[in-house]
């Protein structure tokens, strides 16, 4: 099936805004994506018509309303094609999602001196929280690095595994970089040395179709809202023998199965680390979108973002001084990029008055900037509602940027 | 001129404009004008950090008793606001910049530069040109 541009754009209402008088052309699907119509109708119809607090009530809205967040984690279960929907944690994204695996797996398996591996190309959510456990419990953080073309250095990771790696928590696709990562290969790797992995796949799940039994991979996460759902939900998926050993994240109503003042005893998978009313409303809106996605097809849209990716890689390519960061061969929708002599915040502020949404900065992943000796990038990311036509008016967005630095 | 006059100058100027595209040309071109600041001014003690760019500034008295600023961003639109700022603010005595209001860079349609998401380091750069002048103005007193 192929992407028909025209008629999935009128699915999301953003699209169809102006911006200073200017038709959109929103360019920074990598910090969040739009909301189709039907993600936004299926919010309003849970606060129209099928509020109530799930779990434990006996009324009969109580009851609804829990069905569909649990059917809303069986759509999940299947989209990822997890083995059961225990294994599915409902979180507030992909940043919760790590914390509390590294508080959890943390609390429960590290000692001082034992390492975790991560690597060069993360992105702030996926380095610090590691870090905040270096400081609780004395493990020690390894990175695998990078190759300049922001690629992964395997043979170095290979090289880092050792009887002391606790975990290997490593992105699927770079955010800055769009590197995608050979994850398979990595956890092949780990598990040969009996280390699990954790996978941050936010900047994945849009893009690529994910099979978490396929992949053996231990730890999956992702936000919903990069993934044209609700913001302020995500998922964890964990296998069920880590998820059952490793202690509760927060305490709470919900995730308990008897409370005396003495003694607590824990509710089963997944409620367990769920603590607290969950969103949701926003577990059903996520379920919503990803059928929506399922329906054009993952595939079609990997196909359709690749050859935007491709075409404005060349076009970009053509602007006189222009670098792109990140060209590994095995890429996401993603380009990062600057013009010699022209800063970043300078060409985003400019490209902004055009209508052209794009980010500038660090994009949260500091020590890539520090490989590259750089400062920010302008970074431009793609989505299957994004047509050529819009690429083009980058790249006259971006020469004229240019020739007005030239004066 | 005073700070007031110097600002309706710079809202006049800016008002001829209705393309977003054109103001930002002009602010080019008052960054272009802006002396670059001496290398050995970019200390760290002058920085500062923003999110997206870098602003130093740096300032001293001159024999009138006026506090003279200088400095400069590695962004270009920061330092064209920069600039500007300069402008309006320097050579006054310490009290007029403490009491004066700066209002043009919302005039001139600038104020997303201002918002602390954009942290490009603008407010903190306003406030600082203030604490330089209330040094200035308590050393002397």
């Amino acid at each position: 099936m192929s992407i028909n541009n025209q008629l999935i754009r009128q699915d999301f209402p953003i699209l169809l805004d102006k911006i200073y008088n200017k038709p959109l052309v929103y360019f920074d699907n990598a910090a969040t994506t739009q909301k189709p119509m039907c993600v936004i109708d299926r919010i309003v119809h849970g606060y129209t018509h099928g509020n109530a607090n799930i779990h434990r009530g006996v009324h009969f809205l109580s009851q609804k309303a829990t069905e569909e967040h649990e059917n809303a984690r069986t759509t999940v279960q299947h989209f990822i094609h997890a083995a059961r929907s225990s294994e599915i944690i409902f979180t507030r994204g992909t940043t919760e999602s790590i914390n509390l695996v590294a508080f959890s797996f943390g609390e429960t398996f590290c000692q001082p001196g034992d390492e975790i591996i991560i690597s060069a190309i993360e992105h702030h959510a996926n380095i610090v929280p590691w870090q905040m456990l270096k400081d609780r419990k004395g493990i020690v953080l390894k990175v695998i690095p990078m190759l300049p073309d922001g690629t992964l250095d395997m043979p170095a990771f290979s090289k880092l595994l050792n009887n002391k790696t606790k975990l290997v928590a490593v992105t699927h696709v770079s955010n800055v970089l769009g590197t995608i990562n050979p994850i398979q290969e990595i956890i092949q790797l780990a598990h040969n040395s009996n280390v699990p992995v954790l996978i941050d796949g936010a900047q994945a799940v849009p893009h690529i179709a994910i099979d978490v039994q396929q992949l053996d991979v231990d730890f999956y996460v992702f936000s919903a809202h990069k993934v044209y759902g609700p913001t302020g939900i995500g998922v964890l998926y964990g296998k069920e023998e880590w998820l059952n050993k490793m202690q509760p994240y927060q305490g709470g109503g919900e995730m308990i199965a008897k409370v005396t003042f003495e003694k607590t005893t824990y509710n089963e998978l997944p409620f367990k680390f769920e603590a607290g009313t969950p969103d949701y409303i926003g577990s059903t809106a996520l379920a919503t979108a990803l059928e929506y996605i399922q329906q054009i097809g993952l595939n079609a849209i990997a196909t359709y973002e690749n050859d935007l990716l491709q075409y404005a890689t060349a076009k970009l390519l053509q602007v006189p001084g222009l670098k792109i960061y990140g060209e590994a061969s095995h890429k996401s929708s993603v380009i990062s990029f600057l013009v010699q002599g022209i800063h970043h915040y300078d060409m985003g502020t400019l490209l902004d008055k055009l209508g052209i949404a794009v980010r500038t900065g660090h994009h949260c992943a500091q020590p890539i900037m520090d490989y590259y000796g750089i400062e920010g990038t302008v970074r431009a990311s793609f989505a299957f509602y994004n047509t050529k036509e819009e690429v083009d008016k980058l790249i006259e967005g971006v020469n004229r940027v240019v020739s007005m630095f030239k004066i | 001129m005073t700070i007031q006059e110097k600002q309706d100058i710079i809202i006049e100027e800016f008002s001829v404009f209705d393309d977003w595209f054109d103001k930002y040309a002009l602010i080019i071109e008052y960054a272009n004008k802006l002396k670059p600041l001496d290398e050995t001014k970019k200390t760290p003690q002058n920085i500062i950090e923003g999110c997206q760019s870098r602003v130093w500034i740096d300032a001293s008295i001159n024999e009138k008793g006026q506090v003279v600023f200088v400095g400069d961003s590695d962004a270009i639109i920061v330092r064209g606001i920069l600039a500007l700022l300069l402008y309006v603010l320097s050579e006054h005595t310490p009290q007029e910049i403490i009491e004066s209001e700066l209002y043009f860079i919302e005039k001139i349609g600038l104020k997303e530069h201002l918002s602390p998401t954009r942290s490009n380091g603008l407010v903190a750069m306003m406030k600082q040109l203030k604490l330089y002048s209330i040094a200035f103005s308590s050393k002397k007193g």
